[in-house]
């Protein structure tokens, strides 16, 4: 080509045209005016968004790392061996008071300080003075919006610090410390305590359990996989142009290889390019995460540190990916000076080595069946080497399975038969386009599957039968229940209110042998609890039908000895408790059948209607309030936790649930949903970047149809079908490879094999919901493209 | 072409003595072909008889040439006529029509009247020759495209003088 | 000007502007049916645009399109577009067949749009195909078929809907001179068997032609040759 390298040694030259072919095709990503700079311009952004959720996916272990250390720091362990501590110099009680608002969590505490040596609270300089507080940032906005006037009233402390970021865990915590100078006096472990230290005694990495490990490793495969799909697909855009382009290069006397390295070049400007937007986007990415807040989980943009390896192997992968996947496509295409020739029909799409990779995948992961919680640990590369081939296979069968039915697919409607058509011809770039989104929806419903089976491990049924009660108020020492339930009884939104005060009767005022639950309550409150044949104040019964109920008869034998003589809160030998005081079992105790309450418990031992109790004996028994509640009411729920907390700021008013999810569970699975939800949009719009290019390079086409009188709605309705056909077809694919990818993880686990429709049309019906806002968001483009002007060549 | 015609056209802008309407001539049109003065002599003449152009004046000195000429209405008419009636497509037609845009340019009328109307002249010959074509044999056909690639060159040659028409205004006007 | 008698398409004074491009400036038109009119002129005069017009694919700034004692210019695009379906045909320079369907399928497309079954719509277009000597490119892609097979496939489906007036926008453009005279031939013999009116443009004399009649436009103003000799 260059008459002046001829004369060069043979090594150097070739080395020379590499170069200089690779910086041809450098400049030739950038040239062609408008249209090549948009083209650079998609492929840079779909690489960079990957490059940042890469870095950021790299992050996310640092970041939980220290999320996770800045929790152990805070932490206020109360529970002590051996003796109680007594105030010293460096005591300080503290009272866990966390307090939901509107849906909200927010992490509260009462401080007040023993000795001079106590230590501050991380992120304090000093304690707060009695009715002072410290607040996070997050909660200073929200007290100071509208929206925290209802919260204002519960947390009536003058603001007069600030806790600094080493005192929180996310920059959206909703967090304070009170100061407080009578917390002594309602030490009640492990709610409120004495103790002499910030942190927890335990090792942070306490044993992790394996299928929790499981878990994590899966999620991670199949968040990660998408993107590197997505990436491969940004490489791609604007392909035909770049042929063409090829094709031209040809013709003025490049040779095959050269035009190779020049589509490399290319390939490789825009993902160098991508990398340095994927470093922007990460950076204000690392900044955005820091001001919101997922499912209650915020970190500081500080935490968002990748490792420097991960880092750099992510910049060494993705360019280096980028003119793989180039070469790779090129593969089977020969760039004639005259155009490009596809080699024509590609033979037939073969099935055996496509159905090798998922497979192959399943032989890695069937040996760990049963190895669950029993049987030790995964082999952590098997489990993710056999998820990755297994989702790679979708990528490999999706094609097949495209061309097979497409090229079935019969005759329909005008939109249908242009879109089906449309297909045949180019299934291969459909398939291509659907990729992505098979791959992560087939990952997300075997995730899915596999929590919902392993939910049942970790999930306690609490019990609660949410029609009779929502709300639940635990009544602390000293507050009488009868004041309780009167203030919520007048409190908005509260519908009725059931007060039970629970104690203990022993058969000795000291170091009893045998106890009973004694209930007190009005006869309404009592109904809740146990079915009373008749009851007026005054009244006693015993309960039958309880699951305790053996204790109680013999309880009962052996007051009789004593006088029908039982005694109200026993003291136990070394608790400082106050004297337990007598009581006399009447005569005439009333027989109860016992039902549940509320939370699901059923009672047993004696009910006592207030007239019942002997005088003085009110502090023996410790109250709780069921409250049923009008949920019409806006902010009922934080009504009655202000009624409480005015009363005594120490009472605990709690919504009921009717199941209680292990905390470390919840937080992987809000973190899958988070990031099937970032994967599947990032994917959305790499489609959308796809239509729009296909429905440009058709412009003229689209033109004539509309002069012919074709209607929009026909147009319309064929991209429609061209999207939705492969997209049917790619979920319907990722749902048997989700499906079976979920079964073997159960499997793995030990858990039954259930499948979890639900999840499945949930997260097909999230796929789905892409394909549609791709065709909506393509289609003001498609309607602005079908104007006549495509028509007017000059 | 004519003679005639181009020398009353060229008197359309002014009265000129018959030596300048022979520079004028040569200048304009003669190119290879200058005219001589007993051309100019005998147009004139007839001319005048036919009433078309009127002595303007004699100047001293006597003798034919010193002779200057007006156009009269008549031949203001006449030239317009002229102008206006396409040209029967016949082969080298180009000075003709040449001649025509130009005095078109230098009495201001519109050329791209000219070049339209002798357009939908050639076209009603190649529409003949076309239907001839189409009903006839191959011999027919072959001869009938002779005749249609001649009128074709020709109105490409009207279309590419008609896309000049400002450049050659620019030269005419000078 | 009034619409001459039996006139079938009318338009005047179409002025059309694209942003500060002016295309058309008063255009006057009118075409019988039955006959074939060439719009002639140099490129960028709004040949195109006073086609574009003419057959409702855009709406002109001002003036008036009568077709068939109905205005045009007035229409909802939703109108246009049925009559486009139903009255006219299109020809156009290239890029015109839809390149995923066959030869067939893409001349029975008309018929269907217009609700004939598939069937049905398929036999008619390669009764049409016939006519025009392609019937046997019917199972063909367009990209596997001339560009002088392709014109007439395209002429093909222009006709089989038995359009009242057929538009070609430089039908030949993209052909030597034989094939282009072969699909003039064979456009003006089947517009003429049906009686279909057709508006030609195109800056080949050889085919103008064709035509029985031109109109010239030159800075965006029409001139009708017939009516100012």
């Amino acid at each position: 080509m260059n008459a002046g390298t001829g004369h060069r040694p043979r090594e150097r030259n070739r080395a020379w045209g590499t170069s200089r072919d690779l910086a041809m095709g450098v400049r030739f990503a950038f040239a062609g005016g408008r249209e090549g700079w948009f083209r650079a311009a998609m492929t840079a952004v779909g690489v960079g968004l990957g490059v940042a959720l890469l870095l950021l996916t790299t992050a996310i272990p640092n970041a939980l790392a220290v999320r996770h250390e800045r929790d152990v720091a805070r932490a206020d362990y109360t529970y002590v061996f051996g003796h109680p501590l007594k105030a010293g110099e460096k005591t300080f009680v503290i009272a866990d008071i966390d307090t939901p608002y509107r849906g909200d969590d927010i992490r509260g505490r009462m401080v007040q300080r023993e000795g001079a040596k106590a230590p501050v609270p991380p992120g304090l300089t000093t304690y707060p003075a009695p009715g002072e507080m410290a607040v996070s940032p997050a909660l200073k906005r929200l007290l100071d919006s509208p929206d925290g006037a209802l919260l204002r009233a519960r947390l009536p402390y003058r603001i007069t610090a600030t806790i600094a970021e080493s005192g929180l865990t996310g920059s959206q915590e909703l967090a304070y410390y009170a100061g407080s100078a009578d917390l002594a006096d309602h030490i009640h472990p492990p709610d409120v305590a004495r103790i002499d230290h910030f942190g927890s005694p335990r090792s942070p990495d306490a044993e992790s359990d394996p299928v929790l490990m499981l878990l994590v490793l899966v999620v991670f495969v199949v968040l990660l996989m998408p993107v590197a799909v997505f990436v491969a697909a940004a490489v791609r855009f604007g392909g035909e142009r770049r042929d063409r382009r090829l094709a031209a290069l040809r013709l003025v006397g490049a040779d095959g290889r050269m035009v190779r390295r020049i589509a490399a070049g290319e390939a490789m400007a825009g993902a160098l390019l991508g990398l340095v937007l994927g470093g922007g986007f990460f950076l204000i990415g690392r900044q955005l995460m820091g001001s919101v807040e997922a499912f209650g989980i915020s970190v500081f943009p500080s935490y968002l540190n990748p490792s420097p390896a991960l880092a750099l192997l992510v910049a060494v992968l993705v360019p280096a990916a980028a003119v793989l996947v180039t070469m790779f496509t090129l593969r089977g295409v020969v760039i004639e000076p005259l155009g490009v020739v596809r080699t024509a029909k590609p033979a037939r799409r073969r099935l055996w080595w496509r159905l090798l990779l998922p497979v192959a995948g399943l032989a890695a992961l069937y040996p760990m069946v049963g190895q669950g919680r029993n049987g030790g640990g995964f082999n952590q590369y098997l489990v993710t080497g056999g998820v990755l081939l297994l989702l790679v296979g979708i990528t490999a069968l999706l094609p097949w399975v495209v061309e097979r039915v497409v090229g079935r697919l019969g005759q329909g409607a005008v939109a249908w038969q242009l879109a089906v058509r449309r297909l045949q011809l180019s299934s291969g770039t459909a398939a291509r386009m659907v990729n992505g989104i098979a791959v992560a929806v087939a990952g997300a419903i075997a995730l899915q599957m596999v929590f919902a089976g392993v939910e049942a491990d970790y999930t306690k049924p609490t019990g609660n039968d949410l029609d009779r009660a929502q709300m639940s108020v635990q009544v602390p020492n000293g507050v009488p229940v009868s004041k309780v339930a009167r203030a919520m009884t007048a409190t908005k939104g509260v519908r009725k209110v059931v007060s039970i005060a629970d104690g203990e009767a022993g058969d000795r005022a000291e170091d009893p042998q045998r106890t009973a639950t004694v209930s007190v309550g009005d006869c309404a409150s009592l109904r809740e609890i146990a079915a009373l044949p008749s009851c007026h104040d005054g009244d006693a019964f015993v309960v039958k039908g309880s699951d305790s109920d053996s204790e109680t008869t013999k309880l009962l034998t052996a007051g009789k000895k004593h006088g029908r003589t039982l005694y109200l809160d026993p003291a136990y030998s070394g608790d400082d408790d106050g004297p337990a005081s007598r009581w006399t079992v009447p005569a005439k105790l009333k027989q109860a059948q016992s039902r549940e309450d509320p939370t699901g418990y059923k009672r047993g031992g004696f009910l006592l209607t207030p007239g019942a109790l002997p005088a003085g004996a009110s502090t023996a028994v410790q109250g709780v309030v069921y409250l049923s509640i009008d949920s019409a009411v806006p902010d009922v729920h934080e009504y009655v936790i202000n009624t409480a907390v005015r009363i005594d700021p120490l009472m605990l008013a709690g919504t009921l649930t009717a199941r209680e999810l292990n905390s470390k569970f919840a937080s992987i699975r809000t973190g899958l949903l988070v990031g099937a939800a970032a994967v599947l949009a990032l994917i959305g719009a790499s489609l959308l970047v796809g239509q729009l290019e296909q429905l440009r390079e058709r412009k003229k086409l689209l033109s004539v149809l509309v002069a012919f009188g074709t209607r929009r709605r026909t147009l319309s309705l064929s991209v429609l079908w061209q999207t939705a056909i492969p997209i049917g077809l790619g979920l319907l694919l990722a749902g048997v490879v989700g499906l079976a990818l979920g079964s073997v993880l159960l499997k793995m686990v030990g858990s039954t094999v259930r499948v979890d429709w639900l999840g499945v049309l949930a997260m097909t019906g999230f796929g789905a919901a892409v394909v549609l806002a791709v065709t909506l968001l393509s289609l003001p483009p498609l309607l602005r493209l079908m104007r006549p002007d495509g028509l007017r060549t000059e | 072409m004519s003679i005639g015609h181009t020398l009353l056209g060229l008197l359309e802008s002014g009265p000129r003595h018959g030596y300048d309407l022979k520079r004028a001539f040569d200048e304009k049109f003669g190119h290879d072909r200058p005219l001589h003065y007993g051309q100019v002599y005998s147009t004139m003449s007839r001319l005048l008889k036919n009433g078309l152009v009127e002595v303007d004046g004699i100047e001293a000195g006597g003798g034919p040439e010193r002779k200057r000429y007006a156009i009269t209405d008549a031949g203001i008419t006449d030239v317009e006529h002229w102008l206006a009636t396409p040209e029967k497509p016949a082969e080298y037609l180009q000075s003709t029509l040449y001649t025509k845009v130009v005095l078109a340019l230098l009495t201001h009328r519109d050329a791209g009247d000219i070049l339209d109307s002798q357009r939908s002249e050639h076209l009603r010959s190649m529409r003949i020759l076309t239907d001839r074509k189409r009903h006839g044999d191959l011999a027919d056909q072959l001869i009938c495209d002779h005749a249609l690639f001649h009128l074709e060159a020709d109105l490409r040659w009207l279309e590419l003088t008609a896309a000049r028409l400002d450049k050659l205004r620019a030269v005419v006007a000078k | 000007m009034n619409a001459p008698a039996g006139s079938l398409l009318t338009a005047e004074g179409l002025r059309k502007a694209y942003g500060p491009t002016v295309a058309l400036d008063g255009a006057d038109f009118s075409i019988h049916p039955g006959e074939v009119v060439a719009v002639m002129g140099p490129s960028g005069s709004g040949k195109s645009t006073l086609l574009h017009c003419l057959a409702g694919i855009v709406p002109p700034d001002a003036g008036s399109i009568m077709y068939a004692g109905r205005e045009l210019a007035t229409m909802n695009d939703a109108e246009r577009s049925a009559l486009r379906r139903s009255e006219f045909g299109f020809v156009f320079q290239f890029g015109q067949l839809v390149p995923e369907l066959t030869c067939v399928e893409n001349v029975a497309l008309p018929l269907r749009l217009n609700g004939t079954s598939r069937k049905e719509a398929e036999r008619t277009a390669l009764d049409w195909m016939g006519r025009l000597e392609v019937d046997d490119l019917a199972g063909k892609r367009p990209g596997e078929v001339s560009g002088g097979q392709g014109q007439r496939v395209a002429v093909a489906r222009a006709l089989v809907t038995g359009p009242r007036v057929l538009f070609a926008d430089e039908p030949t453009g993209a052909l030597d001179s034989l094939n282009g005279e072969r699909v003039m031939e064979l456009l003006t013999d089947a517009a003429r068997s049906t009686n279909a009116a057709v508006v030609l443009v195109t800056h080949e004399a050889r085919v103008a032609a064709y035509s029985d009649r031109e109109i010239v436009v030159r800075d965006g103003k029409s001139r009708d040759m017939e009516r100012a000799v």
